[in-house]
């Protein structure tokens, strides 16, 4: 599971994080078990899954955003190697927000506040975290929506929301977000809510954000083909914890945890016309039915009695890949690596 | 997107609060005839070129007493609103964005307010204290703080788990910006609407206070007093008992359909 980027300076490293959810005063389940992430600079790393694995969760954790009844409850999410975002308080992590990691979210249509200007909510961060006068602010807001693409920006900060298109504020999101130059910039199926022309032009423009400054961007989705075009890494989720890490080209190509192969299979594609589309047999077991061993027992063609009693580990199965899978412990011990 | 037409509710609303605020504007200056001057020889006259409205059983002109009534009138519904706006601000917004036991507490405590009944509250504070424009007035503030902490409470509920404060929290956004700015602006159109049917409320409990002898005190002309003092007049003199009983009734309807009319334009924008 150590396959981090060695390449530059690590931007963001996740060990071993757990996220407990209380279920009530003295019961808890985790929602998040030892999941382990490392990005470097200008990298772009995709969390899979599908709903309820976990990844959203993952992404708000590492702002210190979870909701009232989730808490950390083992692991460490670190910052640049300086900052201990586990252990930071609301204050603390205020600061951070916005100005080293921001976020855009899914809906660009509810994650902006209709009662005030675009300028306004674009300014906004840059006066919070950089202190900028008004006037600054507002030279700085009409060079980010040029480099979002925004058109006549100068227009722009006076209008408000609802006058702008879905994917006009979903550039106008990623204008907020990239405002303080961050060094992160996580992305929560940014491109969900828009029709697919929009979706090129915005997966584009942060590809171009990445190249330009440097920025890193962890991207969570459970569109595969979007994840396979932009990412360098892949983290594949189920139920809360990694099943199969590894390069882009490694996970699409040669996929070895039999979770990736069934959601691979089952991407539609013009080959496949005419027959019945593939789908994993079964549904993601509940928080509360997750059983002693691997999470996807239940699902799996070739689980064994192990699998149902024993949690399997990460094995490396590739310079830049492991999977959680026993059928690997054989390949692994023919010696691949 | 935006329907621009305005309801006939905001329309006629407006037009009513606005000539009852211009006629108390207009007694701050000008009263055809003096306000507290007793002409007994001129008693319980009917409506003249003189006396439009008549006179009372002092001899004091009617509309004159009508007019500087509405100072009273929007006097009391201006800061008893006040008071329950800043209470129900301060009690709405804890009680809708810190939750928990908190919320529990405040909103058990505006219930419980608000199971008694309001004239029982006001007579209770007037009684303890000397009745007066003062004391009505905070009774009748106080007791519209609860309707104003839970409209208050449930938009700042409503709109604390929406996507746009969590995408202000995601840039680094304190409680105090999220609470000031994004949040209570945008729920600015129901405070109104309840600002404006709280304002009717003040004025009626008023004039029912007055009308008890238990509000505003003589000689400071108050229409509830002026429907108390002519009612042994009515047979005689009905102009005395209509005059005011009109004005209320304008100034109560004006007030709930401006109310209205806020509500509808807000509904329509959607």
């Amino acid at each position: 599971m150590e396959l981090g980027t060695k390449q530059d300076e690590q931007v963001l490293d996740i060990r071993n994080l757990r996220i407990e959810l209380q279920t009530s005063r003295r019961t808890a389940v985790n929602v998040l078990e030892d999941v382990s992430l490392q990005i470097g600079k200008g990298e772009i790393v995709g969390v899979v899954g599908e709903s309820g694995c976990g990844k959203s969760i993952l992404s708000l954790s590492v702002l210190g955003l979870l909701p009232p009844a989730m808490r950390i409850s083992g692991g460490e999410l670190w910052y640049k190697d300086e900052l201990p975002l586990h252990a930071y308080d609301n204050r603390r992590l205020q600061r951070v927000r916005g100005k080293e990691i921001s976020m855009v979210f899914q809906d660009p249509m509810s994650s902006l506040n209709h009662g005030l200007t675009v300028g306004f909510q674009v300014t906004e961060s840059l006066r919070l975290h950089l202190g900028c006068s008004k006037s600054e602010a507002r030279e700085r807001a009409i060079m980010l929506f040029r480099k979002v693409g925004l058109p006549r920006p100068e227009k722009l900060l006076h209008e408000y929301p609802y006058q702008l298109s879905g994917g006009m504020r979903q550039r106008v999101m990623i204008a907020i977000a990239i405002s303080c130059n961050p060094g992160l910039l996580i992305a929560d199926e940014p491109t969900t809510a828009l029709d697919v022309t929009i979706q090129a032009q915005i997966l584009d423009l942060m590809r171009s954000i990445r190249e330009d400054d440097g920025t890193a961007i962890l991207l969570i989705s459970h569109d595969l083909g979007m994840i396979a075009d932009m990412c360098d890494r892949i983290i594949v989720m189920y139920a809360g914890k990694v099943v199969e890490h590894g390069t882009a080209s490694e996970i699409f190509d040669h996929p070895r945890h039999p979770y990736t192969i069934g959601l691979l299979n089952s991407i539609p594609t013009p080959a496949k016309k005419g027959n019945r589309l593939y789908s994993i047999p079964g549904t993601v077991p509940a928080l509360h039915e997750r059983g002693a061993g691997c999470r996807f027992a239940s699902r799996c063609e070739y689980a064994a009695d192990r699998c149902r009693q024993e949690q399997p580990p990460l094995i490396q199965v590739g310079k830049q890949h492991t999977a959680a899978c026993f059928l690997l412990e054989e390949v692994n011990a023919n010696a691949v690596v | 997107m935006m329907n621009r037409k305005y309801s006939l509710s905001l329309v006629l609303g407006m037009t009513f609060v606005s000539l009852l605020l211009a006629i108390m504007l207009i007694s701050l200056f000008y009263t055809p005839h003096a306000v507290n001057v007793m002409k007994i020889a001129d008693r319980l006259q009917g409506p003249s070129w003189n006396h439009w409205l008549g006179t009372d059983n002092f001899g004091r002109d009617v509309l004159s007493r009508v007019m500087v009534g509405a100072q009273t009138a929007f006097m009391v519904g201006a800061v008893s609103v006040g008071i329950g706006l800043t209470g129900g601000l301060i009690i709405g917004t804890l009680a809708g964005y810190a939750g928990k036991w908190l919320d529990e507490l405040l909103m058990r405590g505006t219930d419980a307010l608000l199971a008694f009944p309001g004239i029982l509250i006001a007579l209770l504070l007037v009684t303890i204290y000397q009745p007066s424009m003062f004391q009505t007035m905070l009774a009748i503030g106080i007791l519209s703080i609860p309707s104003f902490a839970r409209v208050i409470r449930s938009g700042v509920l409503q709109h604390r788990e929406a996507e746009y404060v969590k995408a202000a929290r995601g840039i680094g956004a304190g409680h105090m910006n999220i609470i000031f700015i994004q949040i209570l602006p945008n729920i600015a159109s129901s405070i109104v609407t309840t600002a404006a049917l709280s304002f009717s409320t003040a004025i009626l409990v008023e004039a029912a206070l007055s009308y008890l002898g238990l509000g505003v005190q003589p000689p400071d002309p108050s229409w509830g007093r002026m429907l108390n003092e002519s009612q042994s007049f009515l047979g005689k003199a009905p102009w005395f008992t209509l005059a005011p009983g009109l004005v209320i009734t304008l100034t109560v309807l004006g007030f709930n359909l401006l109310s209205d009319g806020v509500r509808d334009v807000r509904d329509k924008r959607g």
